[in-house]
C-alpha cells in the first residue's frame, strides 16, 4: 500500500509523526534477523536483551534520567494509568487527586472512571485554565490537601501547546508529600527535560509523538518512588511491567530519543522559525482569526488558530483537496457534537471554537511547505465564510466601524 | 476521517446556489453559532412552484453538502411536493450520510420546513413543546417527529438525527421515555417531576436494609460471619463485616461480587459498596 507520504504538507505532528529514517534502519534488524527473547539464556536472546538495555540508556540521557528509572510500555495511554493507579495503590486511605480541565482523554477519562475502577469513592479536582491557556498557581496551592495521594498535569497541553510549571508545580506537591505525575508526551523532544533537576515522579512518554513507531511508550519512574505494577506477569522491566517486549519498537523509541538530542536545537529554532512564519501569517492576512494559547509559554511547533464564522470540519477537507494535513478542535471532526474541552475550558467562544484549526509541525517541514500553506488559506476561509449566514452581518459590523 | 460518498464531497467542493434571494417568498433559519450548524434557506415562489432557493450555511461538509442538495430537489417543485420532503430524501440525494451526520440533512429538512410556513405566514408548532435536551435547545415535538419519520429505535439513532442528548448527556433517561411512548404509539407523557426511580436518602436506606435483612446477613451468617449498614452517602454504601467475614480473606470479593449485586438488583443499580475504615 501506498499512502503517498511523499505529496502530503503534513503539519499534524502532535497527533503522529513521521517515522525517522534512522529509526526505522535502527529497527529493520529486530523484525527480521534479531528476533529473540530478551529474557533467554542463550546468546542469541541476550543479545536482544542488550539492544534493548541500550534504547533504555537513550532514553534516560534525554530525559535526564537513570536507566532503571525507565520502564517501557505499549503507549502514553498505559504509563498515564499506571502511574495514576499505582499512586492510588499506594496511599489507598488518600482518596484525592488533582488535576487539570485540559489534560488528554487518557487522563480525563482515567480520572472521571476511578471509583468504578478502584471501587471507592474518590475525589477529583480539576484545575481550571485562564483565557490563555496557563494554569494559576495560586488555585494549584490551595486544592493540595492531606488526602491528595497525586497529581496530574500535563507537561505541555496537545492541542494548544501551552506549557505548564510541572517542575515547579511538582516542587510544591513533593512538600506536602504528595506524588506527582506529569504527561510529557507532547513536550519530550521538542523542549529540553532534566528529571535530575526537579521533583518529579512520574512520566509518561509516547514513541509515535517523537518519530519512533507507534505502540511503544515509557514511563519514568523515579528511583525510590513507591510503585505498583499495572501489567502482571513476567519479571520483564524488573517486574514492574510483564509481558514480552516490543523489541523493535523499544529500539526504534532509543534511536529516536538521540535523534531528538540532536535536533533538539533544531526544534527550538528553525521549527520555531517556521511555526511563527505560519501563525503571524495567517493572523495578518484573514481577518478574525485568533491565537489559541499563551503566545510565547507553548511549544515551538504548535500553532492553535481560530478562523471565527466557519466551521473546522469544513476548512479541513479544503486543505485536503491541497493534500495538507491538519486537525480542528471543531464538534464535527471527532464524532462528538461539541467542541474540544481544552478550548471550552479556555473560555474560547462558540463563533471561534468551531474555526479552530491546529497547525503541528516538525523538523521535517520546510519554508515552501509554510509559504504553500500561506497562500492557499485565505482564500478558503473566504469562500467559507461566503456561505456563512454570520459573515455577512459580520462584514457589516466591520464596515461600519463596530468591529475590530 | 468520515466516509463521504463522491456526491457529498462533490457538493461541498462545488456547491450549488449559495447566496440568498432578495425579497424572497419565504425564508427559513435554523440551528446557531453555538450548535455548530445553522442554515438559512430562502426560497422564491411563482405560481405556487419554487422557482429558486438559495442558502448559507455554516457547518461541515456534510451540512453545506445538504443544504446545496436541499436547493437543487426543490427547484421547479410545487410548494406541496416539497413540503413532503423528508431528511431520508436529502440523504439519498447525496448517496447516503455517515450515522453521526444524519442531523445534517435534519437541518435541511427543518429549514424547507421553516422557509414553506413563512411563504404561507404561519408560525410552525415547533417552537413549542418542551425543550428536552438543553445543550442543543431540542424539543420533545421534534424528536418525536424525528422518531416518527426516521423510524428511528435507540437513543443513539435520536442523537444522530437530532444532536438531542449528544452534549451534556443528562436528557438522556428523559430522550427513552420518549422514545419507548412513540415507539409504542402512545402519546407522551409530561415530564414527571420527581422521577419513581430516584429514591430519597431515608427510603434507600429502608430498602437497603431490608435486603440485608431479608437475604445478605442469613446468607453469611451461615458461614460464621455477619454484615451491618454503617451509611449511605449518595451512590455510596458503607458497611462493616463482623465475625468470620472481618478476618476473611476473600471478604473484598464477598462485598463486590454478593453484597453489591445484591443490592444493585434489587434497590438501585448504581450503587457501590464500600467497607468501613477500621
Amino acid at each position: 500500500m501506498n499512502c503517498g507520504s511523499d505529496q502530503v504538507i503534513y503539519m499534524d505532528n502532535n497527533a503522529t509523526t513521521r517515522i525517522a529514517p534512522e529509526v526505522v534502519d535502527a529497527m529493520m534488524p529486530f523484525l527480521t534477523d534479531c528476533y529473540g527473547n530478551p529474557s533467554s539464556m542463550h546468546t542469541f536472546g541476550g543479545q536482544v536483551g542488550h539492544a534493548v538495555q541500550d534504547a533504555r540508556q537513550a532514553v534516560a540521557e534525554l530525559i535526564g534520567a537513570e536507566p532503571e528509572e525507565i520502564i517501557f510500555t505499549s503507549c502514553g495511554t498505559e504509563s498515564d494509568s499506571t502511574a495514576i493507579l499505582s499512586a492510588l495503590q499506594t496511599f489507598r486511605d488518600n482518596r484525592h487527586v488533582v488535576t487539570t480541565r485540559v489534560e488528554h482523554p487518557a487522563v480525563k477519562s482515567l480520572c472521571a472512571s476511578l471509583t468504578s475502577l478502584t471501587g471507592h469513592k474518590h475525589r477529583v479536582t480539576s484545575l481550571t485554565v485562564a483565557a490563555d491557556g496557563t494554569l494559576d498557581l495560586d488555585q494549584y496551592r490551595d486544592s493540595l490537601s492531606d488526602d491528595t495521594a497525586i497529581v496530574s498535569v500535563m507537561w505541555a497541553n496537545n492541542e494548544t501547546g501551552v506549557i505548564f510549571p510541572v517542575e515547579e508545580m511538582a516542587q510544591m506537591a513533593r512538600e506536602r508529600g504528595i506524588l506527582f505525575h506529569t504527561d510529557a508526551v507532547q513536550a519530550v523532544g521538542k523542549i529540553p527535560i532534566n528529571l535530575k533537576e526537579n521533583a518529579i515522579d512520574f512520566l509518561a512518554i509516547s514513541g509515535h509523538k517523537l518519530h519512533a513507531p507507534k505502540g511503544v511508550g515509557v514511563l519514568y519512574v523515579r528511583k525510590g518512588t513507591p510503585f505498583v505494577p499495572f501489567l502482571n506477569g513476567g519479571h520483564q522491566e524488573q517486574g514492574r511491567r510483564g509481558g514480552t517486549e516490543n523489541v523493535a519498537s523499544i529500539v526504534g523509541l532509543g534511536r529516536a530519543c538521540q535523534l531528538a538530542a540532536e535536533t533538539m536545537e533544531e526544534e527550538n529554532t528553525k521549527v520555531r522559525g517556521l511555526r511563527d512564519k505560519l501563525e503571524k501569517g495567517l493572523l495578518a492576512t484573514v481577518p478574525k482569526a485568533r491565537l489559541n494559547g499563551h503566545p510565547s509559554q507553548r511549544l515551538p511547533n504548535t500553532s492553535n488558530i481560530s478562523f471565527e464564522y466557519v466551521e473546522g470540519e469544513a476548512i479541513l477537507l479544503h486543505l485536503n483537496k491541497y493534500n495538507i494535513c491538519a486537525s480542528s478542535g471543531s464538534a464535527c471532526t471527532s464524532g462528538s457534537l461539541e467542541p474540544s474541552h481544552v478550548l471550552r475550558a479556555m473560555g474560547v467562544p462558540f463563533t471561534a471554537a468551531h474555526g479552530s484549526i491546529r497547525f503541528s509541525l516538525s523538523v521535517y517541514n520546510t519554508e515552501e511547505e509554510v509559504d504553500f500553506v500561506l497562500d492557499k488559506i485565505p482564500a478558503i476561509i473566504a469562500e467559507l465564510r461566503e456561505m456563512s449566514p454570520f459573515w455577512e452581518p459580520e462584514k457589516m459590523k466591520q464596515a461600519s466601524g463596530d468591529g475590530s | 476521517m468520515w466516509d463521504y460518498t463522491d456526491k457529498v464531497k462533490d457538493h461541498f467542493l462545488h456547491p450549488r446556489n449559495v447566496g440568498e434571494i432578495e425579497n424572497p417568498s419565504g425564508l427559513g433559519e435554523v440551528g446557531s453559532l453555538s450548535c455548530g450548524d445553522a442554515l438559512k434557506l430562502s426560497i422564491k415562489v411563482e405560481d405556487g412552484i419554487i422557482t429558486e432557493a438559495r442558502f448559507k450555511t455554516f457547518g461541515c461538509a456534510s451540512a453545506i453538502a445538504s443544504s446545496s442538495a436541499l436547493t437543487e430537489m426543490v427547484k421547479g417543485m410545487s410548494v406541496e411536493e416539497a413540503a413532503k420532503i423528508t431528511n431520508q430524501d436529502i440523504a439519498n440525494a447525496l448517496g447516503g450520510l455517515p450515522k453521526e451526520k444524519m442531523h445534517c440533512s435534519v437541518m435541511g429538512r427543518e429549514a424547507l420546513e421553516a422557509a414553506i410556513a413563512n411563504y404561507r405566514g404561519i408560525i410552525l408548532p415547533m417552537a413549542q413543546g418542551e425543550i428536552v435536551c438543553e445543550c442543543f435547545g431540542v424539543t420533545d415535538l421534534e424528536i418525536i417527529q424525528a422518531i416518527k419519520e426516521s423510524n428511528l429505535r435507540s437513543v443513539e439513532e435520536i442523537t444522530n438525527f437530532t444532536k438531542a442528548g449528544g452534549g451534556c448527556g443528562k436528557c438522556e433517561d428523559r430522550l427513552r421515555e420518549i422514545l419507548q411512548a412513540t415507539v409504542n404509539g402512545l402519546p407522551v407523557e409530561p415530564r414527571k417531576e420527581e422521577k419513581v426511580r430516584r429514591l430519597t436518602t431515608l427510603q434507600k436506606i429502608k430498602k437497603i436494609e431490608e435486603v440485608l435483612a431479608r437475604e445478605i446477613q442469613p446468607t453469611l451468617q451461615k458461614d460464621g460471619g455477619n454484615i451491618e449498614l454503617v451509611d449511605v452517602d449518595g451512590d455510596f454504601v458503607t458497611v462493616s463485616l463482623r465475625g468470620a467475614c472481618a478476618s476473611c480473606q476473600a471478604s473484598r470479593t464477598t462485598l463486590k461480587e454478593y453484597v453489591e449485586k445484591k443490592l444493585r438488583e434489587q434497590v438501585i443499580d448504581t450503587l457501590i459498596v464500600e467497607e468501613a475504615k477500621p
